[in-house]
């Protein structure tokens, strides 16, 4: 017995020692997918000599694996694609205020949590295309007037189970109450021009191809469409669409971000605080609008190319907090408005 | 049984009965009841009190989500059962130009990943896609000008999941056709029925167990699907299990869903039983001599060559086709050493989890014959629902309980020794292997469990009275005799673990990856070509074992 006891205890005592002998490293589990966050962790590591570990799944999936695995989750940093799952993971008790001045003074106050708990790091707008040859872009103007006859069984947009959708939605809660909005929403699937499916991508080639005339989606998967080397058909399609940026004149544009916390339990602090700092340099920043045309967060950072082409618009600043907090209301007006 | 006392046999014969033995029982139920824990641990959660998610699920979207599973699971089990047993029939009892071919061809869809074919077929056939706008480019015709089946609707669902599920039927079912004995079908034969009623009436009632064995897992496999049915956006029972517990955050009315799914499993399996009766099917000779092979010529044979090419090409040859043109544009920035990497990395947890899977059956599903106890049967029949339950819901099935021991263990070392043990199991691949075997132990059993009934108990007894233990009888005597079914657990499982996603993807450790991963994380991105290379090489790796093993499952058949 005696010795099945110092067995364990040394074979313990071996797993912890290797552990903590592997010092400069920060673990991180990331929603973003490998072929979006893997070459800037790349860098980072070669720059400061610091390894990151990485795992990608959904963001739900993290919270729950990082509620079970409590005090000892190897997580350092939690990446996700949306504010709301950093919301719920500050409710859940599963961050830390992050309180770093260099970090606030790039992120914007509506792009981070206002305790600090979370922080944007990069910008998607959640815009309307119209096909160039069948819609004048002066009919549009808003999310609101979407719901317009003149609309009736012409919009293209994915299932009520995207997130980007969720939050879009949430954000309409925000501004309007939950009983506008369920007029609102129900009136938007009575204009789909096919039941709900595929991803934003989907919803520009459809409205390309003539199944519908507007098409909702994020603006990135756009400039991936237009720069795709190797699929003619994606570039002629998007091609086809034009962007409009809506609500120019009220609240501006419904933004969402990739964003990032600092496990509360977190073990390598200084490292994740490391990644975060670089994360949002320039160098960075600028990464995310020329690799995958999304917005940078900081101001300084240089945008090029395709992005600086669809000009600048004015984006909603409602703090992100609120679609954490709507989104399981927003779910629930989809449902009863019958969005598949 | 002529011998009024068999039992007394072993008493009578110089063997001593050691304390292994008496292990068998306690043993099985402890095995059963570990890789349960998950199921138990989900079922738990039933009793979690879910106050207006619950209620808003059954006032909005419960009862679509119930008439699509139903609609879903129709039209699979009858693609499936069309596909399958006609060309199991086929290939086992008739001869036609190209049958040799089709023997193991036919199972190549099994490599395909539902979710795959469905993209593929999406990005061929959509409105927006090549072929459609080729169409509208000919003729002019735009929107609503003309008709066009929609890939990415119930129909086409039930297409794709036919298509890369039948072979479940077919594997199963054509075994048991080569397993039958000749003489049944002489007999029926000389009693005048011609090779259609000899079909009906004789051959297709003593296969059907192994064809149910073979539809239910088709269906299992089509209940848990996520994938497949979100970019459909078809509203499923497994819809609503993801948007109650994550996009509404209530544990507890995904666990409700997730029971009445598991309902669903058992009233099938119940109403399958109870339509079979009392009757049971034994074949009660021996005599296996080369089965009769009706000789189809002209018209007939034709048929019966597009019969088997149709599911071939639709379910294997077109999609793969695709796939290599996609990957012909994109290998040079796809593949480079960390996709090698992955491929040994999925390579490597197919083959160990496959083999963990078999051991497990062989020792339940042996265990189950020597005890018939209730608590065995019991603990068997509940390890085998795993594969019904959606990987995601089997991957929280097994964080919950992992991360709890993981946890009391490491406040326990820091009392007692002020050290941390931190987390041992949890997001390790030992939680992934696990998870593996909650999720497709059923299949193993399944197989095992048909090639195992197939051995009468009479040479189980002949064994024992001769002296072998009865890790012996098994070891000696049956392993060999049912060498096939062994062979068809482990196909299905190593082919079934590589194409798992949500598992996999939840679970596992720092910086590791898999095919079926990077395959998805490409694809969800809408990123059909790019996700190609890893696509393919799910199919090429499991092509192998299809083709070195369809042979020795097929030759196993008694008497050649």
């Amino acid at each position: 017995m005696y010795k099945i006891k110092l067995l364990l205890i040394t074979s313990v005592l071996a797993v912890v020692l290797y552990t903590s002998a592997i010092a400069a490293e920060v673990n991180v589990y990331s929603a973003r997918k490998e072929a979006l966050i893997k070459p800037l962790l790349d860098k980072f590591s070669a720059e400061t000599g610091i390894k990151t570990n990485l795992i990608t799944a959904k963001a739900d999936k993290f919270l729950t694996r990082m509620i079970n695995e409590g005090q000892n989750t190897p997580a350092d940093v939690f990446i996700t694609v949306d504010a709301g799952r950093l919301h719920r993971a500050k409710e859940a008790n599963l961050l830390q205020p992050i309180n770093n001045s260099i970090i606030e003074k790039i992120v914007p106050a509506h792009l981070r949590d206002t305790d600090s708990y979370w922080i944007g790091l990069s910008q998607r707008a959640r815009v309307i295309f119209y096909a160039k040859d069948r819609v004048n872009p002066a009919e549009l103007s808003t999310y609101e007037d979407l719901v317009n006859s003149k609309w009736e069984k012409r919009i293209c947009i994915r299932g009520s189970g995207n997130i980007y959708n969720q939050s879009l939605v949430a954000s309409m809660i925000a501004v309007h109450g939950k009983a506008k909005t369920q007029q609102w929403t129900n009136a938007l699937v009575d204009n789909f021009a096919r039941d709900p499916k595929g991803g934003d991508r989907d919803q520009i080639k459809a409205a390309a191809a003539g199944q519908c005339d507007l098409a909702i989606a994020n603006t990135y998967y756009y400039g991936k469409m237009l720069s795709s080397k190797k699929d003619d058909g994606q570039v002629a399609a998007a091609k086809k669409m034009g962007v409009f940026w809506p609500n120019q004149f009220d609240r501006g544009v419904h933004v969402n971000i990739s964003g990032a916390g600092i496990s509360k339990y977190s073990k390598n602090k200084g490292n994740a605080m490391k990644l975060l700092e670089y994360l949002l340099s320039d160098e960075a920043q600028s990464w995310y609008a020329s690799v995958n045309y999304e917005y940078p967060v900081s101001e300084t950072a240089e945008i090029s190319g395709l992005v600086l082409q669809w000009g600048n618009f004015k984006s909603d600043t409602l703090n992100l907090s609120k679609l954490g907090e709507f989104n399981s209301d927003a779910v629930k007006t989809m449902d009863k408005a019958g969005w598949k | 049984m002529a011998d009024p006392k068999p039992a007394n046999l072993s008493h009578t014969i110089p063997y001593h009965r050691s304390w292994l033995d008496q292990c068998w029982e306690p043993g099985i139920v402890l095995t059963a009841f570990i890789f349960a824990i998950p199921i138990f641990t989900i079922a738990g959660y039933i009793f979690l009190p879910s106050g207006d998610i619950w209620q808003h699920l059954v006032d909005t979207v419960l009862l679509t989500y119930l008439i699509n599973s139903i609609l879903l699971m129709v039209g699979v089990g009858l693609g499936t059962l069309l596909i399958g047993v006609s060309c199991a029939w086929l290939t086992s009892l008739c001869e036609f130009p190209g049958k040799k071919l089709f023997v193991w061809t036919l199972l190549l869809p099994l490599a395909m990943p539902a979710y795959i074919i469905a993209y593929t077929y999406t990005g061929m056939f959509d409105f927006a896609g090549p072929v459609q706008t080729m169409i509208r480019d000919l003729t002019g015709w735009g929107y609503g000008d003309y008709y066009f089946p929609q890939i990415r609707s119930m129909g086409g669902a039930i297409i794709m999941f036919s298509m890369v599920l039948y072979p479940y039927v077919y594997l199963i079912a054509r075994a048991a056709f080569l397993e039958q004995s000749v003489c049944v079908i002489e007999v029926s034969r000389t009693l005048g029925c011609n090779a259609w009623m000899s079909f009906y009436r004789v051959a297709l009632p003593l296969a059907r167990p192994a064809i149910v064995a073979g539809l239910s897992l088709a269906l299992m496999e089509t209940l848990a699907d996520f994938g497949t049915v979100s970019y459909f956006g078809l509203g499923v029972f497994t819809t609503g299990i993801f948007k109650a517990w994550f996009g509404l955050g209530d544990s507890g009315a995904a666990a409700k869903l997730a029971a009445i799914l598991l309902l669903f499993v058992f009233t099938l399996v119940i109403i399958e039983r109870a339509s079979r009766k009392r009757a049971k099917y034994h074949h009660t000779t021996n005599r296996y001599s080369k089965l009769p092979q009706y000789k189809l010529t002209g018209f007939k044979a034709l048929m019966a060559f597009l019969a088997c090419l149709m599911p071939l090409f639709f379910g294997f040859l077109l999609p793969a086709f695709q796939l290599t043109l996609w990957m012909l544009d994109t290998y040079s920035e796809m593949v480079d050493a960390s996709f090698f990497e992955l491929t040994i990395n999925t390579i490597a947890l197919g083959l160990s989890a496959a083999v963990l899977a078999v051991v497990l059956a062989l020792f339940l599903v042996y265990g189950r014959r020597i005890i018939t106890s209730k608590a065995v049967v019991s603990s068997i029949r509940i390890v085998a629902t795993g594969y019904a339950i959606p990987g995601t819901v089997v991957a929280v099935g097994v964080m919950i309980p992992f991360a709890w021991f993981d946890n009391v263990l490491d406040s326990f070392m820091r009392e007692q020794f002020d050290i941390s043990s931190g987390l041992l199991l949890s997001g390790s691949l030992f939680a992934v292997m696990f998870a593996y075997q909650v999720r497709f132990l059923a299949i193993s059993i399944q197989a095992v469990e048909s090639g195992l009934g197939k051995i009468r108990p009479s040479m189980d007894e002949a064994a024992r009275s001769l002296g072998y233990k009865p890790s012996d009888v098994l070891l000696k005597i049956h392993l060999p005799l049912m060498k096939g079914s062994v062979l068809t657990a482990l196909l299905i499982v190593f082919v079934d673990v590589m194409k798992e996603l949500p598992a996999t993807l939840i679970l596992r450790p720092f910086n590791f990856n898999t095919l079926a991963i990077r395959a998805y994380e490409l694809a969800s991105d809408e990123r059909l070509a790019d996700s190609s290379s890893a696509a393919l090489m799910i199919v090429a790796v499991g092509l192998l074992p299809v083709i070195l093993l369809s042979k020795s499952i097929f030759s196993s058949r008694a008497g050649s």
